[in-house]
């Protein structure tokens, strides 16, 4: 059961889990707790899986799935930032919005699947050299190139947030937006770009449900990732590169109940299938218990800035 | 600069009703956008909407229907937000309760129908405040984030029910359907006026909420947590009870909702029987104000929207997604009218006109 094709499967399982996750990242860094990653994804599924249906292009599919996931984070941006608006509230409208905006648009595509042709360009490829190591080969490098992208948004992201001067600026807009504002760090500008950029991934994340994951159009395709995703940002420690551990993980969990189908062991599948959140529960209260510095929120998370109210 | 930003003082309560519509309006405006550009007009399908759910006594008695769940459930989430406690776990509160309730209704349907349908209606709730109590706990104890807590517990309760219709609990006489027996009449609601007694639920409980959050002491404790924690632990107010007590207040209205809505509605437990109220509710609770006597008349406007919906669905053959579009869209509205009732924007013609004029050159 536990074999390398799980591990491989688990790191499928994953990518969804992984770009969301690095897009909430990114938003929450900026001081803003984005709740409408579900939203988002679902809306970056259907677009993507739309265009991709009528274009017959992935790259052009995974463009506006980013798009699509911007959009919607623009929603939420204008709301927070340029009307300081309830950052919870806001998030769970976009979510709604990006639910109903999924099912509207997707109430045709219902069951489509996409041409060989297009599944031919997310086909696995062997990473030549790394792909040849016994066992980790096979799990990590032997993927489509959506999963290579997953593990290069994570380390890009990693690095531009603790090497770069930019990311810095914004690490310090989660922190104390007065001090940076002080430092005269565009305020308004870092968090809108990194609220849309989040979104994008988000975006990317649902893509890769509609696109390669299933790649039929359904109804309801994320079933509560970007919630999970949510959670996993906590359970890194706001940091993308334990993020990719974190989305393994969870894709693991994800498969698990599937996977022990037909097994020796009888568990009804249903039970199973509670695992991630169940395991989401455990980890969070985990993470609770044992509080660091490293590990914690961006400190002004969810606390509107205004400059007059200093 | 060309234009800022200032604090508005306290403003009229008239000032802050005008705003509230002036969104609505706005947000129908850009609904009304959104219909024409499916080459439908606006008007006759808001008309329609209208007829839908309103148009006729039986319809009236089914927008009802739609509003008991949603009243009882924002009631039961307000408690908890009153404490800034981001009960997002109402769904699975609603899903343990009906299941509670039902495990009565399923096998002690012997007893006479008072006595059972009072022992479900306090199964309901004990389902619904074990939901409740769990997160509250984490949080209480650890600090642990309650947002995700809630929302992770829906999805185990959902799945638990699923796993019980198709599993130990599915119907043998259902011709392998999965699903779970119907309930015998002893379990089921008695109707008044056309409606399960739900809604005399629904009343009450909005007296009772009414009165707990404005005139009670544990009321007031659970407003002074929600404003700062370091007040109310000055004030000596156990935070750890405080926040136990009102989640098992908050979760077990919430199961009350399950209770009801197996036993009047659906006469059974189904995977399905939240229908999303448990989101639905946060926004109403959010339009309220957290005041109940608000949030009726909010749970009231979506249950015409969402009846109404449901109706221009196969008269106009728009998609069933359409209400929740609308109702994304009337949220976002009022969430961005908020802005206008604290702050004032102050445009400086002046400038502004200088700016665009030098980049005319």
């Amino acid at each position: 059961m536990i074999t390398v094709a799980f591990f491989k499967a688990a790191i499928i399982a994953g990518i969804p889990l992984l770009f969301a996750t690095l897009g909430e990242i990114i938003t929450e860094k900026s001081g803003h707790l984005n709740l409408g990653v579900e939203g988002m994804m679902l809306m970056g599924a259907v677009i993507g899986f739309q265009v991709g249906y009528t274009t017959n292009s992935p790259l052009l599919a995974l463009l506006f799935a980013a798009i699509a996931g911007a959009l919607g984070a623009l929603i939420y941006a204008f709301l927070t930032v340029s009307l300081r608006a309830n950052q919870v509230v806001s998030g769970l409208a976009l979510t709604i919005f990006g639910t109903g905006f999924a099912g509207f648009v997707g109430k045709s595509l219902m069951g489509m699947k996409m041409t060989d042709q297009f599944n031919y360009f997310f086909r696995d490829l062997k990473i030549p050299g790394l792909g040849d190591i016994p066992y980790l080969g096979e799990i990590f490098f032997n993927h489509d190139i959506f999963v290579y992208l997953g593990y290069v948004t994570a380390i890009v992201l990693g690095l531009y947030l603790y090497n770069t001067g930019k990311g810095l600026n914004l690490r310090a807009i989660g922190e104390n937006p007065a001090a940076a504002d002080a430092a005269s760090i565009p305020i308004t500008k870092y968090k809108y770009l990194h609220i849309l950029l989040g979104g994008a991934l988000c975006g990317l994340g649902g893509a890769y449900l509609s696109l390669v994951y299933v790649p039929v159009w359904q109804e309801n395709i994320t079933a509560g990732r970007g919630w999970i995703a949510v959670a996993l940002v906590i359970f890194s420690g706001w940091n993308p590169y334990k993020a990719i551990a974190g989305a393994f993980l969870f894709g693991g969990l994800d498969i698990i109940g599937f996977r022990l189908q037909g097994t020796a062991i009888a568990i009804s599948q249903y039970i199973f299938d509670m695992a991630p959140y169940v395991a989401t529960i455990v980890i969070l209260v985990l993470v609770s218990l044992r509080k660091s510095k490293k590990n914690a929120p961006p400190k002004a998370l969810s606390e509107p800035y205004f400059r007059e109210e200093r | 600069m060309q234009f800022r930003i200032v604090i508005k003082s306290e403003i009229g309560k008239k000032k802050r009703v005008l705003i509230f519509l002036g969104s609505i309006i706005a947000a129908l405006i850009v609904s009304g956008l959104f219909l024409a550009f499916l080459n439908l007009n606006p008007f006759q399908v808001y008309i329609a909407m209208l007829q839908g759910s309103v148009g006729s006594v039986y319809r009236i008695e089914q927008t009802i229907i739609y509003a008991i769940p949603l009243i009882i459930t924002s009631l039961g989430v307000a408690i908890a937000f009153k404490m800034k406690f981001w009960n997002i776990g109402a769904e699975g509160q609603i899903l343990m309760g009906a299941f509670m309730a039902s495990y009565f209704a399923l096998n002690y349907s012997f007893l006479p129908r008072f006595i059972l349908l009072l022992i479900m209606f306090f199964a309901g709730f004990i389902g619904g405040a074990v939901w409740g109590i769990i997160p509250a706990f984490f949080r209480a104890k650890w600090g642990t984030n309650e947002t995700i807590i809630t929302l992770m517990m829906n999805y185990v309760a959902l799945k638990w029910v699923v796993y019980l219709q198709y599993g130990p609990w599915k119907d043998p006489n259902a011709f392998g359907f999965p699903k779970i027996a119907n309930f015998a009449k002893n379990a089921v609601l008695p109707e008044l006026f056309g409606v399960h007694i739900g809604w005399i639920i629904a009343v009450l409980l909005t007296i009772f909420v009414y009165f707990f959050l404005n005139r009670s002491k544990k009321g007031f404790e659970i407003a002074v947590l929600g404003e700062s924690v370091n007040t109310a632990r000055y004030a000596g107010i156990n935070i750890f009870r405080t926040i136990i007590f009102a989640m098992v207040l908050s979760g077990g209205i919430c199961g009350i909702v399950g209770f009801i809505e197996a036993s009047g509605v659906e006469q059974t437990l189904t995977k399905d029987i939240t229908g999303g109220v448990g989101y639905t509710a946060i926004i109403i609770a959010w339009l309220g104000a957290l005041k109940p006597q608000w949030m009726v008349l909010a749970s009231l406007l979506f249950a015409i929207l969402i009846q109404g919906s449901s109706y221009i669905q196969s008269a106009f053959g728009i998609s069933a997604y359409s209400a929740q579009l609308l109702e994304a869209i009337v949220l976002f509205f009022v969430l961005g009218s908020d802005f206008f009732t604290r702050y004032k924007l102050i445009i400086d013609w002046p400038s502004l006109l200088r700016r665009t004029k030098e980049n005319g050159k």
